[in-house]
């Protein structure tokens, strides 16, 4: 790779399912990528130092704050933002519960939250309210709705937990 | 943030000649780097992808312990069967650390590497003798509730952040580490310096030097070990003081106690006189006292972080009695037992 940074750096991602061939400055996070190139607001940008988890998306299936991630360094990653998750028509059930349980007030860090639980429930290391709340201590609400996030999060975990009975 | 050029070497020579240059840095999670590049505290004229380096194994060594590829992120080896199963205390210390997002993205190597979470470390308009050698240190005398209590100088008195690095010390793992003059293999009580005169040094690495692996020796506390972390959040928040231990009992007598502190000081701290004295030892509360005094002997406030030797001092008899008792702390439901 002999590409000199101030031409760009040539990289391959692909975001919520389409590809994208970039040329892109080392400096750029994914989530000035995503944001500002892409025009992909659904992501959020709070703090920008990864302490609030507003950002969050998944690389390659794996919640990350996309604001301490160059962009660069993905190449040949698949990234789901919020705007992947699921549609208006066709919500995903983490967004389905958030709704169900109002897990949200202004909603600002609610594309970060949903990311961020989608993610939780595919590592599948929470079991336990106390562990919920422990594996989402990265998103900040500030507008305190944690208690209705850990619901609906709660009622998805459930959820699959049921499905899976009703499947064996 | 700086402009930089940004190089992506497939294989770990190939990064060490990208690494010879003293303004290059190595990118790998990315999470404390980028954030201090934010800062401009970190301001590199190239970044070294490593990335793409074959260091994201965890094998069995020969002598019985593992070997921790630099590359492995801190979720993956926090989760890891074997660790959970042989290494709970460094599986546990991970947890207690950051938040699930960071420990994706952070690497082991990393880890070790992260720098100082001090203030005045990361605003470039304030003296710090670690980020500008010879500025002078603005939390002697200033806002100084998280620093250190052991080992600091009149240079700098910031602590190391990291929760791992507390379990990795109480384990006695070593660090493997690859640079221009070959590779070499550092006990983790070398790895990390205290501040003295050179607070710019976090560690003994020198410029061009790669951190490859982190060796866990063959060790087995069984049930008796803990890691308790003091914060002032219940969660996502760095140690005000944690302790790590590790201890063998056999015949309710204590065989080997590794008792590592974070949160104290510029490196985990251990104090092995003290802890030889644990040896032969019937393990009970008064002895836990004993060793926490002694420990804390030479702990000294610097005026905010005063209460930190008392809550040192309580922290290691109740992270003792946690060991001792065989019930280590939980890291999702924090009531302390």
């Amino acid at each position: 790779m002999d590409q000199s940074a101030d031409a760009g750096i040539s990289t391959s991602l692909v975001i919520n399912g389409s590809r994208h061939e970039l040329v892109l400055h080392p400096w750029v996070t994914l989530l000035d990528l995503l944001r500002e190139h892409l025009e992909l607001t659904g992501t959020k940008k709070g703090c920008d130092h990864g302490q609030c988890g507003a950002c969050t998306v998944l690389i390659d299936g794996v919640r990350m704050n996309s604001c301490l991630v160059l962009a660069v360094s993905q190449d040949g990653a698949e990234i789901t933002t919020v705007e992947g998750l699921g549609t208006e028509g066709d919500l995903h059930p983490l967004q389905a519960a958030f709704v169900e349980r109002d897990a949200f007030q202004c909603g600002y860090c609610t594309p970060g939250q949903l990311c961020s639980a989608a993610g939780l429930l595919s590592e599948g290391h929470a079991h336990t309210r106390a562990e919920i709340r422990e594996n989402m201590s990265g998103n900040l609400c500030r507008c305190g709705a944690y208690t209705n996030i850990a619901d609906a999060i709660e009622d998805v975990m459930a959820q699959g937990a049921a499905a899976r009975e009703a499947a064996e | 943030m700086n402009r930089f050029d940004y190089v992506r070497p497939d294989t770990v020579s190939d990064a060490i000649k990208a690494l010879a240059t003293p303004s290059s840095r190595i990118l790998a999670g990315g999470t404390n780097l980028v954030d201090l590049m934010k800062y401009d505290v970190e301001k590199p004229a190239c970044l070294v992808d490593i990335n793409r380096l074959p260091l994201k194994e965890i094998s069995e060594t020969t002598e019985g312990g593992l070997r921790v590829g630099a590359l492995v992120s801190n979720s993956d080896l926090a989760w890891n069967k074997t660790v959970q199963a042989r290494y709970p205390l460094l599986a546990s210390a991970i947890l207690a650390g950051a938040s699930a997002q960071l420990r994706n993205a952070a690497t082991t190597g990393g880890n070790l590497l992260q720098r100082t979470r001090c203030y005045y470390f990361y605003d470039p308009s304030t003296a710090c003798n670690k980020r500008e050698p010879g500025s002078g240190c603005s939390a002697i005398g200033g806002v100084n509730r998280i620093h250190a209590i052991l080992g600091a100088s009149d240079q700098c008195i910031a602590v190391y952040p990291s929760d791992m690095c507390v379990a990795l010390a109480a384990i006695g793992a070593s660090v493997d580490v690859e640079g221009p003059n070959g590779k070499r293999s550092v006990p983790f009580h070398d790895f990390h310096r205290l501040p003295g005169s050179e607070p710019q040094r976090d560690n003994t690495m020198s410029t061009g030097e790669l951190i490859t692996s982190i060796v866990l020796p063959p060790v087995d506390f069984g049930i008796n070990h803990t890691y308790l972390k003091i914060r002032d959040r219940l969660s996502y928040a760095f140690a005000l003081v944690s302790v790590a231990v590790g201890l063998t009992v056999k015949a309710d007598k204590i065989e080997d106690a590794r008792v590592a502190l974070g949160g104290v000081a510029h490196k985990p701290w251990r104090d092995p006189t003290a802890e030889a004295m644990l040896k032969g030892r019937k393990p009970e509360t008064a002895l836990f006292v004993n060793f926490a005094d002694q420990v804390l002997a030479q702990a000294k406030g610097q005026g905010e972080n005063d209460f930190k030797i008392e809550l040192a001092r309580r922290a290691i008899v109740r992270a003792m009695q946690q060991a001792a008792a065989g019930t280590p702390q939980d890291q999702s439901n924090k009531v302390i037992q």
